[in-house]
């Protein structure tokens, strides 16, 4: 092996919330590129080849460009002028970064949101109200003997969950990986991942819910009548089948994702959800977990509650964190035109977000902080090029179960880090305040 | 570092030197309690000021998984009870749970200078060290949870006692911790495996091990002993809370047969009364037994009376709870692959409730009852007894008779009547609050530099008002000094400070990892490589040393 070759063993994806560190990294120093990717799944590959180092100017205001530190000032100069400067995004960063963001953002009184907003947002807001019954992805792999996923789709978003966590993963009480469990999947239509389903349960769109509460009431011994499957598409008889199911498992999980959680009744349909797995407690050891979509999503929803007693969606304009999704989540304050100034770290809002919103945020100015030209940094009036989380840069990050794995970069980059330039910005706001 | 500085006129409280309420100088420089400093070395006066070490809280809900879990859980919690920045220092929230810089200056606004969290999953270790170097002025550490391990019950059962000692080691090194901790030992083997049983009898084996709940716990304390450790095992006890669990408590007392133990919240362990009955104190049984065997050291895990929240590793025992109420209450519940569970729910102790009241008066008969208070020292537990900001209250209930009278007498008549409490006149001195809450915790936890005010301690220094009603006067330390910097002022913040993670490393030979690496492959899903916390993440920190076997 050449000089020029390296392997790195024991790294960390962070392209989904599987956050998988058992990633053997083939590595070109020189071209400063990642050749091969051993144990990744499709997604994870492309993550590590398309993570070079390209030849973007490490600044860029008003799309011309500019040195790190005049960005900085630049970038300062907006924020301290604005009078509801917002951040958002946080979510392909490390935990590190998030710190600093979550920093500066008390300092400026600033309101600050994540991408759980538009994802797990609402079950966030559920567990608030239900609580949750969960478990780290190894209780599944060595005790799961049931294990059901309701509105998504791990073949094509979370591709190894399958393989390392949940179905065919062979653990301590489940030697026999696929052949020792029974899957179960629920959604509107079959999708790539219908095929590893024992049972699929095709419910009509939107009526979510409805299966879940009757999923509940007969858990609890009430009786449903059988027009429920005209409702919801699901007969009584299958209702009545997964409940023995349920009940009778040794130990029961049921993943969820966007089906509920964007869809009619999203916070009500992750709640049900986690209601029905707190109820099954009454029988047998039941979890739930929501699939975490960003391989930092779960970091960012932990800062930023560890920092402010709330997940997402958090504001400090009086001084201290309030939280009110609705009013501090950062579509309906782009919709409604209440910032002045955003500063957008690691996501691509403008790529994604209403209509509305995307208008109104081109209205302000714009800070942004990607490895890559997005679509909001081509938009922005600061733009800085970063290095790129777990293949340039080291720190935390929080697999979608809570587990906080370390990063282990592949090769160095010429851009600073998220964490970098934060530190620059926090202390530059500190100075000019403080004057 | 720190300038000279010449505290004059306090009347000093220091009980591991002696000095009981005399009026004389305390010295610092460069973060320590010095001889002497210079003519013209900057002073403070305390004339009319009481100065006591830094309280150290030796166990406390402060950070890690389980507390963001109830932190993110609980938003009513929070509005009522909002942190605002200042000049000096970040925000927050506050209620029980508060957000870690919260957390962390209101420990200093009560004059405490350090605090251990309690219980931690190695798995979480990287998670409760990002929290506590997010919590501001005070030094902190953790236990982490060993009594439910996987791995180490395979040792036990095959008898592989040395190699069980040199996983421990390797553990408590990986995961930077202070020392082990057994919560309900065998209890999640039961749980998880054998649909959300339990465990009641210490001496029936553990589902699918060949090995009892004594065998872990006697094994634990021994190892912790043989590594000599500064803090021993740290035990939450089998049975907590149920009816007559006072016997499962003096049994678990035994099998440490004289070496150091610590019985964690031991007020939640002393009942008396039959299982589903109504519980009675049984804080005299309890108290003979530690007053008699000086091996024996606890935290009382006191219960006061308002909100709080349940957070445990003790997973059976928060879905009995959330049972009490019907099912009504939210309720969390985390497994932690191959290590430990967790259960949290939102609570709170009522005056009219039997069950409370009781519990609120067994926790005193405790602490009144304790004739070497360097082993029973002050705890609520927090938050499951209560917040931290109960402690000042707590205080004034041991040194005022009249106030506990008036207490009792506004709670169950039936509960109060059925244990001695009103029978006890005692009140606890200052000093023996100073003991209490400073230099009992810091002794038993083996820190030589903190808990008191001798040349060479860590200048961790409270000064306090002296104020007739000791709840106000420990409610707002007027001047704290951590590391010999002044960061309370006249009772404001003038400064933030980040203090040290403070862990144990003791010596294990290498080749124990040969043996734990196949675990890790075959039933963890992170990589062996992936989990100890590296240097990096605890660029603050101090190792305490290990003394020989104890």
């Amino acid at each position: 092996m050449s000089e020029q070759i390296k392997i790195v063993e024991d790294a960390t994806c962070t392209f989904c919330g599987c956050v998988c560190d058992d990633i053997e990294l083939t590595v070109d120093t020189e071209k400063k590129c990642i050749t091969k990717a051993k144990n990744a799944c499709v997604l994870g590959r492309a993550w590590f080849s398309e993570h070079g180092v390209a030849d973007y100017p490490e600044a860029l205001i008003g799309g011309k460009e500019a040195t790190v530190d005049e960005a900085v000032e630049e970038a300062v100069d907006i924020l301290l002028e604005a009078r509801f400067p917002i951040i958002y995004g946080m979510s392909d960063t490390t935990c590190e970064a998030q710190r600093q963001i979550v920093a500066i953002a008390d300092y400026l009184r600033a309101n600050i949101d994540t991408t759980t907003s538009v994802c797990h947002g609402p079950s966030g807001i559920a567990f608030q109200g239900v609580g949750e019954s969960t478990a780290t992805l190894g209780e599944i792999k060595n005790r799961a003997d049931l294990v059901m996923y309701w509105g998504c789709n791990p073949a094509e978003a979370h591709p190894r969950h399958f393989v390392r966590y949940a179905v065919s993963a062979k653990g301590m009480y489940t030697p026999n990986g696929k052949k020792d469990r029974t899957v179960v999947m629920f959604d509107v239509r079959s999708t790539q991942s219908t095929p590893v389903a024992d049972i699929f349960v095709k419910v009509n769109p939107g009526k979510d819910f409805e299966v879940l509460w009757a999923l509940r009431a007969l858990v609890k011994g009430r009786t449903i009548d059988a027009a429920i499957e005209e409702r919801t598409g699901v007969s009584l008889e299958t209702l009545q089948d997964l409940v023995e199911r349920m009940k009778s498992c040794r130990f029961g999980v049921l993943f969820f994702g966007m089906g509920l959680t964007m869809t009619r009744g999203r916070h009500f349909n992750s709640g049900a959800l986690l209601a029905l797995a707190a109820d099954l407690n009454e029988f047998t050891h039941f979890v739930a977990k929501p699939s975490r979509g960003h391989g930092n999503v779960t970091g960012a929803d932990n800062v930023v509650s560890w920092q402010t007693g709330y997940p997402f969606g958090v504001n400090f304009n009086r001084g201290y964190p309030r939280f009110n999704p609705g009013e501090f989540t950062t579509v309906d304050l782009l919709s409604r035109g209440d910032a002045d100034a955003a500063c957008i770290i690691a996501s691509d809002p403008a790529a994604n977000f209403p209509r509305k919103a995307i208008e109104n945020l081109k209205k302000i100015p714009v800070i942004t902080f990607d490895p890559k030209p997005t679509v909001t940094s081509q938009l922005a009036r600061v733009a800085f090029t970063t290095a790129t989380y777990g293949i340039n840069v080291a720190g935390t990050a929080y697999r979608m179960d809570d587990v906080p794995i370390p990063l282990r970069p592949a090769f160095e980059s010429p851009y600073p880090s998220d964490e970098e330039v934060l530190i620059k910005i926090k202390k530059r706001i500190l100075e000019r305040k403080n004057h | 570092m720190a300038d000279a500085l010449r505290i004059v006129g306090g009347t000093v409280y220091d009980p591991i030197n002696g000095i009981d309420g005399d009026i004389r100088d305390i010295c610092i420089e460069n973060g320590k309690i010095v001889d002497t400093v210079k003519e013209d070395a900057k002073q403070l006066d305390a004339s009319g000021m009481v100065v006591m070490p830094g309280g150290v809280d030796m166990h406390c809900h402060i950070a890690g998984s389980k507390v963001n879990l109830a932190r993110k859980f609980q938003p009513e919690d929070h509005r009522g009870d909002v942190h605002p920045s200042t000049r000096y220092t970040r925000s927050g929230t506050g209620g029980v749970v508060p957000s870690t810089f919260a957390t962390g200056y209101r420990y200093a606004t009560l004059g405490y200078t350090t605090a251990m969290e309690a219980a931690i999953p190695p798995l979480g270790a990287r998670h409760v060290v990002e929290e506590l170097n997010d919590t501001p002025i005070i030094d902190k550490g953790f236990y982490i949870l060993l009594g439910n391990n996987v791995f180490l019950y395979q040792l036990l059962e095959q008898k592989r006692y040395d190699d069980l000692r040199q996983a421990v080691a390797w553990w408590l090194n990986a995961s930077k911790a202070y020392t082990i901790k057994l919560v309900n030992p065998g209890s999640d083997e039961a749980w998880k495996g054998k649909k959300n049983q339990n465990v009641k009898d210490i001496d029936e084996k553990i589902h699918f091990f060949d090995i009892t709940p004594r065998e872990v716990i006697k094994a634990l304390i021994d190892v912790a002993n043989d590594l000599g450790l500064p803090h021993p095992a740290h035990i939450h006890c089998n049975n907590l809370g149920h009816s007559g669990n006072y016997r499962t408590t003096l049994e678990t007392m035994k099998t440490a047969d004289g070496r150091r133990v610590h019985i964690t919240h031991i007020q939640f362990h002393s009942y008396g009364g039959e299982v589903g009955k109504n519980p009675t104190s049984a804080a005299k049984a309890i108290s003979d037994y530690i007053n008699t065997h000086p091996n024996i050291s606890a935290d009382v895990g006191q219960v006061m009376f308002g909100k709080s929240t349940i957070m445990t590793g003790d997973a059976p025992l928060a879905w009995m709870l959330r049972n009490v109420t019907g099912g009504h209450t939210k309720w969390i519940n985390a497994d932690t692959e191959c290590e430990s569970g967790c259960g949290i729910l939102p609570f709170s102790y009522q005056q009219h409730i039997y069950t409370h009241a009781l519990q609120w008066a067994v926790g005193l008969e405790l602490f009144l009852l304790a004739d070497d208070p360097w082993r029973m020292v002050l705890s609520t537990d927090h938050p499951n007894g209560g917040s931290f900001m109960n402690y000042p209250r707590l205080i004034r209930l041991l040194m005022d008779y009249e106030f506990r009278k008036e207490q009792a007498a506004l709670a169950n008549q039936k509960a109060i009547d059925s244990t001695g409490l009103l029978d006890l006149k005692r009140e606890y001195t200052m000093q023996e609050i100073a003991i209490i809450t400073r230099a009992g915790p810091a002794r038993l936890l083996g820190l030589a530099d903190k808990g008191h005010l001798g040349v060479g301690a860590d200048a961790d220094i409270t000064i306090y008002d002296d104020k007739a009603d000791q709840e106000t006067m420990f409610s707002a330390a007027r001047y704290v000094i951590k590391d010999g910097h002044l960061f309370i002022s006249d009772h404001e913040f003038c400064a933030d400070h980040e203090g040290r993670i403070l862990h144990v490393a003791p010596q294990y030979d290498a080749a124990i990892e040969g043996a734990i690496k196949p675990f890790f492959s075959d039933y963890y899903t992170i990589q062996f490589n992936n989990y100890p916390v590296d240097e990096h993440y605890i660029h603050n920190h101090q190792i305490i040393p290990t003394s020989a076997s104890a």
